[in-house]
C-alpha cells in the first residue's frame, strides 16, 4: 500500500482577496485554494459577503487587495486580474464558466436554444455550422433536455429548464472551472432536486472544479468536498463538508447547522 | 426682392468639413471601425442621407464630377434630390455616367461597373454597428468590437439556417474588413459586397443620425461572414435582364399589370442603358 | 495463534496517539462537553479490535475522528503506508477523501440516503470510484446484495423506503464491496437478524483474510466474539 500521488497543483489560488463596500460588508482576508475535480460551498446568509467573493472569483468585479490565480488549460499560471481584459474574457468565455442563480441573466431569451449553447463555440473560433448543431444537441442531452427543443426560444422553457439550458451553455466550451451562485434558488422542490442531481453528475463525469455559493445547507452537504462559512464579509470556519456540518466548531457554524429544519 | 442665400461651397462650414476629413482619415487608417463625428443638422431629416451627404460634402472638390443613385436609379427622388441638392450649394458637374464620375453617392447599391483608382464611393449608412441588435447595451459592443468577439455575430448566422435551411441574410450582410473589424456594409444587397473586396477604389461610409463613419481603403480585404459548410453564396436568377439581357448584375423585378405579369431589369440603371447601347452599337 | 503473536507478525496499519476530543457548544451556554482523553490504539494488517464500553463512551464518537468525520481536539490518527504516513487529523482535504475513496472503508450506524438513487447504485459506487467498470461493478454489488438477502425487487429502488434492516444491510454492502485495507464498522449488525448476521461475521472474516485492519462497534457479543482479535475498553476513566 503505497502513499497516494495526488496531484497536489491548485486550479485555482486565492489569496489576502478583498472587496469592500464598507464595512464588512462585501468580502476580506480570503485565502483558498480549489483543486481539480473538488467541489467547494461557500455559505453564509445574505450579507455575508459570498456573492461578492464569487464575482471576484469569476473576474467580474476587480478585488481591492489580493491576488487571484488560475491555472490555465496551457499550465499558465494567470493572476485574473494582471492579464489584459481581453484575455480575462476570453477565459471566461472558454476555461471559466460562471451559472447565475437566474437563468435570464445567462442566457439571450431571444436566441433559440441551439445557437444559445453554440454561442460560445462560434466565440471561440467554430466556424462549422454542422458541428456546433452537433454539439448543441450533445449538451441538450447531457442536461436532459429533448433535442427537439434545439431551435425553439428560451422564453418558453420553464424556469427548471432554462436552467438546465445555462448549464449546457457553460458547459459547451468545456471550461475546467465553473462557478455557480445558488443554482437552484427560485425553483420548485422537485426541480431543484433534479438540478442538483445532475449537476452532481456532469462534476464528477466531467471532473469539474467548482465553487458553489448557496445559503442552503443541504445543497451544500449533497454537492461539495469542502465548505467554507462566511459571515460578515470574514470567512469564519473550513473544513470537509461533512465535518463542518456534523462537529461544526465555530458559533457561528453551529448556529447555522442548528437552524436547518429537517422535514 | 430677397437675394437667394449665399451657400458655402457644398453647404458646410470649413471648419465643419475639416473636422469630417479627420474623422474619414482616421477612419481610412483603421478600416472598417466606426468613428464617430460631430454631426450637424443638414436640412433633411435624419434617414434621407444626411450622413453620406456629410461625407460628400467634405471631400467634394470644384473639379470633382459627381454621381448619385438610390437603388442603382439616378432618376428616384432621392437621387434627384440630393443631386440637386449639391448642384445648388457648389455648381459641381454632375453625371450619370458611371465612368465619368469621381464620386458616387450610393444608397442600397455599388454600381455594376467596376470603380477605378479614381473614383470614391460614398454610402448611405442608417445603422452602422452590425452588434445593435444583438447585443442591447452599447458599451458592451464597443467592447466587443475593441476585443475582437465576434462569436456573436455569427449566432444570428446560425439562426437562420436553423430557420430556413440557409443564411436568409440577404441585405446588409456583415463582413470582416482587413481580418480585424467586422461591419455592417449598409442596407446593399450582399450580391454587391464581393465589389468591397479589394476594390481599386476607396469606400467611404456615413451615418448621419448615429453620427459614425467608417471605411475601405482601397486593396482590402472584405470577407463576408458565413460557415465553413454552409459559405457565402450571392443571389442568383433564372432570368436575364429583360432591357440589356446581362446574366450577371442584381436585377429588380418589376411587375408590369395587374395580372401579375413581371420582368426583371438591372437594377443600375446606367449600366443596363450602357449595356443597350452597347448592343445596339454592334448590331448597326 | 493468540491476538499478540498476531500483531507481532503483521504491520500496523493504523496508530492513534493521544486523542483528545471534546465538544465546545457555544449555543449551550459555551458548554465544554469533553468525551475522550489521550486515548492511543494500534491496529495492524488482519486484525480486527472492538471497541468496547457503556453507550456514551465515545466509541461513535472515537470512529467518526477515525474517519475525519468529527475534529480532534489533540492527538494524531496516523495511517500507515508502505512509503510513509498521513495523519488524518493533519492532512489535507485531498488526502482523506483519496484515504475515504480508495483505503478506509465506514459503516456507519445510519445509512444516509440521496433520495432517487437506487439501491444497488449506491453499493457499486465505491468500485466505479476506483475506476472499475461498471459490468463489474454491477456483477459485484449483485452478488453481495443476494448473500445479504435483499430481493431483487428492492434493487432498483431507492432505500428511503426500506426497513432499517434492509437499509442496513445496503450500508454493509456498500462499506464491503471494495477491498480497504482499514475498515471502520459502527454496530455493522444492530438491525439483523441471526440469518444476516451471520453473513456479516464471514464479510468481516474474509476482510481480515484480506489483510484489512478493522475497528469495530459490536452491540452483539456473540458477532464480537466471532471477529475480534483484541478488545479495548473505554470507560469513564477515558473522558
Amino acid at each position: 500500500m503505497k502513499l497516494p500521488q495526488l496531484n497536489t497543483q491548485p486550479i485555482l489560488q486565492v489569496s489576502g482577496l478583498a472587496k469592500l463596500y464598507g464595512i464588512n460588508r462585501g468580502c476580506q482576508d480570503v485565502d483558498v485554494d480549489l483543486f481539480p475535480g473538488e467541489v467547494l460551498g461557500i455559505v453564509g446568509e445574505s450579507g455575508s459577503g459570498k456573492t461578492t467573493l464569487l464575482r471576484c472569483l469569476s473576474g467580474e468585479i476587480e478585488p481591492d487587495h489580493g491576488n487571484i490565480i488560475f491555472q490555465s488549460s496551457h499550465g499558465e499560471a494567470l493572476n485574473l486580474f494582471s492579464v489584459s481584459e481581453a484575455q480575462r474574457r476570453l477565459l471566461m468565455r472558454s476555461e471559466l464558466g460562471v451559472i447565475r442563480q437566474n437563468p435570464r441573466d445567462g442566457l439571450r431569451l431571444r436566441v433559440i436554444a441551439g445557437a444559445n449553447i453554440g454561442e460560445r463555440l462560434m466565440a471561440v473560433g467554430d466556424r462549422h455550422y454542422g458541428n456546433i448543431r452537433q454539439s448543441a444537441r450533445h449538451w441538450l442531452e447531457q442536461v436532459d433536455i429533448q433535442t427537439d427543443r434545439i431551435d425553439d426560444y428560451p422564453y418558453t422553457f420553464s424556469g427548471g429548464m432554462q436552467q438546465r439550458l445555462q448549464i449546457a451553455r457553460v458547459l459547451a466550451t468545456r471550461p475546467r472551472m465553473v462557478l455557480m451562485d445558488e443554482p437552484t434558488g427560485g425553483l420548485d422542490v422537485s426541480v431543484q432536486a433534479r438540478l442538483l442531481d445532475l449537476i452532481r453528475t456532469l462534476v464528477t463525469e466531467l471532473q469539474l472544479s467548482v465553487i458553489i455559493v448557496t445559503h442552503d445547507l443541504a445543497v451544500a452537504r449533497l454537492l461539495c468536498h469542502r465548505l467554507m462559512v462566511m459571515q460578515n464579509s470574514k470567512v469564519v470556519e473550513t473544513g470537509l463538508t461533512d465535518q463542518l456540518l456534523d462537529d461544526p466548531q465555530h458559533a457561528y457554524t453551529q448556529l447555522l447547522v442548528s437552524s436547518v429544519l429537517t422535514p | 426682392m430677397l437675394d437667394e442665400p449665399a451657400y458655402n461651397f457644398a453647404y458646410l462650414d470649413e471648419q465643419t468639413k475639416r473636422s469630417i476629413r479627420r474623422g474619414l482619415l482616421k477612419a481610412v487608417a483603421i478600416p472598417g471601425y466606426q468613428v464617430p463625428f460631430a454631426g450637424r443638422e443638414m436640412p433633411m431629416p435624419y434617414g434621407w442621407g444626411t450622413g453620406g451627404v456629410q461625407v460628400t460634402a467634405s471631400i467634394l472638390g470644384g473639379d470633382d464630377v459627381l454621381k448619385v443613385i438610390d437603388q442603382g436609379a439616378d432618376d428616384t427622388t432621392n437621387a434627384v434630390s440630393i443631386r440637386r441638392f449639391f448642384e445648388k450649394t457648389s455648381q459641381v458637374e454632375t453625371t450619370t455616367v458611371s465612368a465619368d464620375a469621381s464620386l458616387i453617392q450610393t444608397r442600397h447599391r455599388i454600381p455594376e461597373q467596376p470603380l477605378s483608382r479614381d473614383q470614391i464611393l460614398v454610402l448611405q449608412v442608417p445603422i452602422p454597428d452590425p452588434l445593435r441588435f444583438i447585443e442591447p447595451s452599447e458599451t458592451e459592443a464597443r467592447k466587443m468590437h475593441a476585443l475582437e468577439e465576434y462569436g456573436v455575430m455569427h449566432v444570428k448566422l446560425y439562426e437562420d439556417i436553423a430557420h430556413h435551411g440557409h443564411i436568409a441574410t440577404t441585405y446588409a450582410y456583415p463582413a470582416l474588413v482587413n481580418q480585424r473589424y467586422v461591419m455592417d456594409p449598409s442596407p446593399i444587397p450582399k450580391f454587391d459586397n464581393p465589389k468591397m473586396h479589394q476594390s481599386e477604389a476607396l469606400m467611404l461610409f456615413g451615418a448621419g443620425r448615429e453620427k459614425r463613419l467608417y471605411a475601405i481603403p482601397p486593396y482590402t480585404d472584405v470577407k463576408s461572414l458565413d460557415f465553413e459548410d454552409h459559405p457565402f453564396e450571392i443571389q442568383q436568377w433564372d432570368q436575364c435582364c429583360a432591357l440589356c439581357g446581362s446574366t450577371d448584375a442584381f436585377l429588380d423585378e418589376v411587375i408590369t399589370d395587374d395580372k401579375g405579369s413581371r420582368m426583371f431589369v438591372c437594377s443600375d440603371s446606367h449600366y443596363c442603358q450602357q449595356r443597350k447601347q452597347q448592343t445596339k452599337q454592334s448590331d448597326a | 495463534m493468540s491476538a499478540n503473536a498476531i500483531a507481532a507478525n503483521n504491520t500496523i496499519r493504523l496508530s492513534v496517539e493521544s486523542l483528545h476530543k471534546h465538544f465546545q457548544l457555544h449555543l449551550q451556554n459555551k458548554t465544554r462537553l469533553p468525551v475522550l482523553s489521550d486515548f492511543s490504539l494500534q491496529v495492524s494488517e488482519a486484525e480486527c479490535v472492538a471497541l468496547v464500553g457503556r453507550s456514551g463512551m465515545g466509541k461513535s464518537t472515537l470512529l467518526k475522528c477515525l474517519y475525519g468525520n468529527y475534529v480532534l481536539s489533540e492527538g494524531r490518527i496516523n495511517v500507515h503506508f508502505d512509503d510513509g504516513i498521513i495523519d488524518i487529523a493533519n492532512t489535507s482535504t485531498q488526502n482523506i477523501y483519496y484515504l475515504r475513496q480508495h483505503i478506509i472503508g465506514y459503516v456507519s450506524q445510519f445509512l444516509r440516503v440521496i433520495p432517487r438513487v437506487p439501491a444497488i447504485a449506491i453499493v457499486m459506487e465505491p468500485l466505479l470510484i476506483r475506476g472499475i467498470a461498471q459490468q463489474q461493478a454491477l456483477a459485484k454489488a449483485q452478488d453481495l446484495l443476494h448473500r445479504l438477502n435483499i430481493p431483487e425487487s428492492l434493487w432498483s429502488l431507492s432505500p428511503t423506503t426500506f426497513s432499517g434492516g434492509e437499509q442496513q444491510r445496503i450500508n454493509i454492502a456498500r462499506g464491503f464491496i471494495a477491498p480497504n485495507p482499514i475498515l471502520f464498522l459502527d454496530e455493522p449488525t444492530a438491525s439483523l437478524d441471526a440469518v444476516n448476521r451471520k453473513v456479516v461475521i464471514e464479510l468481516i472474516n474474509e476482510a481480515k483474510h484480506d489483510r484489512s485492519a478493522i475497528v469495530g462497534i459490536f452491540h452483539d457479543e456473540e458477532v464480537r466474539d466471532a471477529v475480534a482479535d483484541k478488545l479495548i475498553y473505554l470507560s469513564e476513566s477515558a473522558a
